[in-house]
């Protein structure tokens, strides 16, 4: 498989690369002001259409995630990290909570049980060096 | 700044291709039927369609190789059939290379060198070297087959043509080949952009490429939408037959299959916010499905010839 493969062929491929972008930013693996591949090393190195990337990061130029610096290239905007974990957090319960919960209901799966599992794993997490 | 673009100098963007109802027709037999549609300059384009949908017709047309037997192709404005210097920057490289057999491999080269204004030695020598192959006396016809193939497309990189085309790359290419000419096609297009067709039935390996794809099938174009587009066009309804047929009512069901009391049926179209919700509610799931599918999906009617 190319490595274009990385990227399924399901869905707009634009959308794949600025998804990836969002999260590398909002686990600070781009972290404030960091410079961004250009669009035509990200193009080289998956494989990609330059034109395809180009629309990817554009749209997180618009969003006010990256902003460029003329000649030099793209940078993250500070606080973008941040204002993306606070948007994951308010969609945390909808997104990631909710269809748990629906699955341990359609289980039948007791809400003492989740919430014990839930408790013992910030206990270990606590204990963590 | 003068508006007319002298053919010789490198254009950074390539040439735009219009097509206006063209056809050609061998005896009785419609080989590519009153195809219209724009290609822009600058855009890597892939033209999918099964064997014998009229592929490789419609690039030798392109190419200005032979006329249209109706209607008129446009290559930066012009008419490129036995237009000289237009010519010059048309490059349709097919699998076998149309090489004379008896030529040496390094006159081979020396030939399309001399031909193409844009050449690129530096990028051929690469190109030579990354395939394993040598510039020697060696005569084309005493190459392999596979050899004949890298020879092609190295060519065919090299002359970095305003509009260079590619017919069936794959064929005679084995994988590691394959993805090197997909590397070395990309970074020549980035150095300098260019229009750049290929013709293939093997979308996963190149449908990152493409900015744009044209479907054909039986000599008429079924598609042409920038690739990103078309990605998300094809989904695959799976649940109750009765749920499946009254939710895919009005859509243009490519293709069904039906097991029991179940239906599968694939829809060309777009998710108009609430197909979701009314699939969610009848018991129908919804997923989009890859690019091939949706290709195999769309040509794969029995013909009626």
């Amino acid at each position: 498989m190319s490595a274009g493969a990385a990227f399924d062929d399901r869905t707009a491929i634009y959308r794949q690369i600025a998804d990836r972008l969002r999260d590398d930013i909002a686990r600070s693996v781009l972290s404030d002001d960091a410079q961004v591949m250009s669009t035509n090393q990200y193009a080289a190195f998956h494989r990609i259409n330059p034109a395809t990337v180009a629309k990817a990061f554009q749209e997180l130029v618009d969003d006010g995630l990256l902003y460029k610096r003329r000649g030099v290239g793209m940078f993250v905007t500070p606080g973008s990290g941040e204002r993306l974990r606070d948007e994951r957090r308010s969609r945390f319960v909808l997104d990631v909570l909710g269809p748990v919960l629906d699955e341990a209901e359609r289980l039948a799966i007791p809400v003492d049980d989740i919430l014990a599992v839930i408790r013992a794993r910030s206990t270990t997490a606590k204990g963590r060096p | 700044m003068s508006s007319s673009t002298s053919l010789t100098e490198p254009t950074p963007g390539g040439h735009a291709l219009e097509l206006r109802d063209v056809t050609v027709r061998f005896g009785s037999t419609l080989a590519v039927d009153a195809v219209t549609t724009t290609i822009p300059a600058g855009a890597i384009v892939g033209l999918l369609g099964r064997n014998g949908a009229g592929k490789s017709t419609l690039l030798r047309t392109l190419a200005a190789h032979r006329r249209p037997s109706d209607g008129t192709v446009r290559v930066a404005g012009e008419d490129p059939y036995e237009h000289e210097r237009l010519m010059a920057d048309l490059c349709l490289v097919r699998h076998d290379g149309d090489f004379n057999l008896d030529v040496s491999v390094a006159d081979s080269i020396a030939i399309a060198a001399a031909l193409r204004p844009h050449w690129d030695g530096a990028t051929l020598d690469r190109l030579m070297e990354r395939f394993r192959l040598q510039s020697n006396r060696t005569k084309v016809g005493a190459l392999s087959l596979g050899q004949r193939a890298a020879l092609a497309v190295s060519i065919g990189i090299a002359t970095r043509s305003p509009v260079t085309m590619f017919d069936e790359p794959h064929l005679g290419l084995d994988a590691p080949s394959r993805y090197a000419f997909y590397d070395e096609l990309l970074a020549t297009y980035i150095a300098m952009p260019r229009t750049i067709i290929v013709s293939t039935h093997l979308i996963d390996e190149v449908a990152s490429l493409l900015e744009h794809v044209l479907i054909i099938d039986r000599g008429a174009l079924l598609v042409h939408e920038p690739a990103d587009e078309l990605r998300t066009r094809g989904l695959e309804l799976t649940g109750p037959s009765a749920a499946v047929d009254e939710i895919t009512g009005g859509m243009a069901v490519l293709s069904s299959r039906t097991l029991g009391p179940t239906t599968s049926a694939v829809v060309f179209g777009e998710d108009h916010g609430d197909l979701q919700d009314r699939a969610a509610a009848a018991g129908v799931e919804v997923g989009p499905i890859p690019l091939q599918d949706l290709f195999v999906a769309m040509t794969s009617q029995e013909s009626v010839r």
